[in-house]
């Protein structure tokens, strides 16, 4: 299959080796599993279950809380033992509403799951979404973007292609890679019946040629179906950004502020696909995942399946704990993950790593002038001029840096890479952007405000008008009483 | 006595003519910037920056001869968009950035007196007589005007809490980003 070159990325040392040949374990059950209610983007999903509750494996435990947001499930079975305030795994370290089950052990599945599909080829493709979205499926790259919100985007747009996308272009991970090597039936059958839920007619398997076994595997697993391709694709970070893959494999760019649907392309991560699978199949909600734990300072790093809501100081102990201090702890990988704020914190959906990085693995010298070499915009995959970005945010001229195109950051980290200044580039784009996005919240709050202010005057107008006509018609009608001749009744009565 | 009213009419049919058609030629027309100004302004005439309304404020932001930064329930959006319609800098290094506030009924203190419902100008207030009032959050804009006359002081203001979806990075410290 022909592919077309992806501008810019860089080479970073990739560090796989050290869980690439582990296979993955599963974690025993943790003594108590913590649900966060937001695991996702878009709404927060509404707790249906109260404290003290019995629960089962893969009973529902919060719904979804809107068009786009996911459900919750509980991973094992067990009690309630508190629906409470809980640390999120996120850099913020703020609380968030949380599920706290406590197993019973016997890690029994609800009697009431909904059967298996057994032909979802045949089944109307919104059976199919209503599954996913039912099972609770989020993007599990880690964007974590509800997927069945992703599988409506075939009744919109004329879809040509489902890519999954098995590159895994971050350093250190390898989570994707064990599951494609493990499970490679499961993730081309999972891929299948999502191309059927979205209407496409092929699915692209993409995967970065420094995972041999994995694109072997996954060849071997598609060889039955025509429709499936399995494509090795060139070793760049981001590679596994979903408009740069989506560009190396149809050598068109998404535009700025569109989906790669308007190409014709949706993209679903393999781990995605795996879970479609069993959803769909047998009806199991999404409950497990696997996590690389890895880094310099992990006694043993490993690829760990572990229930949705284990601590990951369980993760961390299950691996030997740390071999030495570490300097940072990060949710996801080297170059887009983000630091943790301690380790009492739950597995979510879209986790796909945690990193304990040592003092070598971490970069925090000093920055430095700017020397103006152009290497961050040599490299930007996104074709931005990081340099202009960042002297624009600093000077807070936010508007000024969002005419440079600073939403259309991906937040790859390439630019920070580089640059021989260790000027914190992309932490600029992360601040702007949030910034940005804050600000544009404040608008339309006060828009709202507004518009909530002119019908209430509106009305109290009219609420004025309507009691000084109905006291004129009263006085009208006083006066008219006063006026009246005498009925022939009064002159009965005088 | 004739005469006497004959002249008198004569003379308010002239002059009110001579009136009418002055006021025609002569109108002032109405400040269009003035309007537009108060087009950006909430509109909840709640009176915090010292004005009687936002009309009046908007006013005098029209004759210059007032800062942009005292809408408080506008926050900095609406700072920065009047300090750009009206070719300003908006120097906010002076105004005291006041994080976003929301009212919050007291429920043991509220006596349902009605007094906050009718002040509320965005309807975010709802109770009824002698019943217990409650706070539609995302509707409060914190223009403290029901707090002013609650007579229980059964309502305080709260800060508006950051959520996970509302946080983002700061800006880089000072020390990290040479250029």
């Amino acid at each position: 299959m022909r592919l077309f070159p992806v501008r810019g990325g860089i080479h970073p040392d990739y560090r796989k080796e050290r869980t690439s040949e582990s296979a993955i374990v599963a974690l025993p059950l943790p003594a108590a599993l913590y649900i966060p209610l937001q695991q996702h983007i878009g709404a927060a999903s509404e707790a249906v279950v109260a404290v003290g509750d019995v629960v089962k494996k893969g009973q529902i435990v919060a719904r979804s809380g809107g068009v786009v947001s996911a459900a919750s499930h509980a991973p094992t079975s067990g009690r309630v033992a508190a629906v409470t305030d809980f640390t999120a795994p996120h850099p913020s370290g703020l609380p968030q509403p949380t599920i706290v089950i406590e197993p019973d052990g016997r890690d029994e599945w609800a009697a009431d799951l909904p059967p298996g599909i057994d032909d979802p080829f045949a089944a109307d493709p919104k059976a199919i979404r209503d599954r996913v979205a039912a099972s609770g499926i989020v993007g599990m790259g880690g964007a974590a973007f509800p997927s069945a919100v992703k599988l409506n985007l075939g009744t919109q747009h004329k879809l040509e292609t489902l890519l999954i996308n098995g590159a895994e272009c971050e350093p250190y991970l390898t989570c994707d890679d064990r599951l494609m090597r493990e499970f490679a039936a499961e993730v081309v059958d999972g891929a299948r019946v999502m191309a059927h839920a979205l209407g496409a007619p092929r699915v692209v398997v993409g995967i970065e040629t420094n995972k041999p076994q994995a694109i072997e595997a996954m060849t071997r697993a598609a060889a039955a179906f025509p429709d499936v391709t399995v494509v090795g694709v060139p070793v760049q970070y981001p590679m596994g950004s979903e408009r740069h893959l989506t560009q190396a494999i149809t050598g068109r760019e998404t535009p700025a502020r569109k989906l790669t649907a308007d190409l014709g392309v949706v993209v679903h991560n393999v781990a995605t696909a795996r879970a479609v699978h069993h959803a769909v199949r047998f009806g199991r909600p999404l409950v497990r995942r696997v996590v690389t734990v890895s880094g310099g300072a992990i006694a043993r790093p490993a690829n760990v399946e572990a229930p949705l809501g284990t601590l990951v100081s369980e993760l961390v102990a299950f691996c030997g704990g740390f071999s030495q201090p570490p300097r940072r702890v990060v949710n996801g990988g080297p170059m887009m993950g983000q630091p943790l704020p301690s380790l009492e914190v739950p597995v979510v959906k879209g986790m796909s790593g945690i990193l304990a990085l040592t003092l070598d693995e971490t970069d925090e010298k000093p920055s430095q002038p700017c020397i103006r070499c152009g290497s961050c915009v040599t490299i930007c995959p996104c074709g931005l001029v990081p340099v202009e970005m960042a002297a624009f945010i600093r000077h807070d001229n936010l508007d000024g840096a969002a005419k440079s195109g600073v939403m259309d950051c991906v937040s790859c980290g390439s630019c920070s890479y580089i640059c021989p200044s260790h000027i914190p580039l992309v932490h600029f784009f992360n601040y702007a952007k949030g910034a940005l996005n804050a600000k544009d919240r404040e608008r339309r709050h006060l828009d709202q405000i507004k518009a909530l202010a002119e019908s209430h005057a509106l009305r109290v107008e009219k609420q004025a008008a309507a009691k000084k006509a109905a006291a004129a018609a009263a006085a009208a009608a006083r006066a008219q009483a006063a006026a009246a001749p005498l009925t022939d009744d009064d002159k009965a009565n005088a | 006595m004739l005469l006497d009213v004959g002249s008198l009419a004569v003379m308010g049919v002239t002059l009110g003519a001579v009136l009418g058609t002055a006021a025609k030629l002569l109108a002032v027309p109405n400040n269009p910037l003035e309007e537009e100004l108060q087009a950006l302004l909430p509109g909840s005439q709640c009176g915090q920056c010292g004005f009687v309304g936002c009309a009046q404020y908007a006013a005098a932001l029209a004759k210059g001869d007032t800062p942009v930064t005292l809408c408080a329930p506008g926050g900095k959006a609406t700072i920065e968009v009047l300090a750009k319609r009206l070719g300003v800098s908006a120097d906010t290094d002076g105004h005291e950035e006041q994080a976003p506030q929301h009212a919050h009924i007291k429920e043991d203190l509220c006596i349902g007196c009605l007094r906050c419902v009718q002040e509320c100008s965005t309807d975010a207030i709802v109770g009824a007589n002698k019943q217990l009032h409650t706070i539609i959050v995302d509707q409060c804009h914190g223009c403290a005007k029901c707090f002013k006359v609650c007579p229980t002081e059964a309502i305080e203001m709260c800060t508006v809490p950051v959520t996970l979806s509302a946080w983002h990075w700061g800006k880089p410290r000072a020390d990290q980003a040479h250029h």
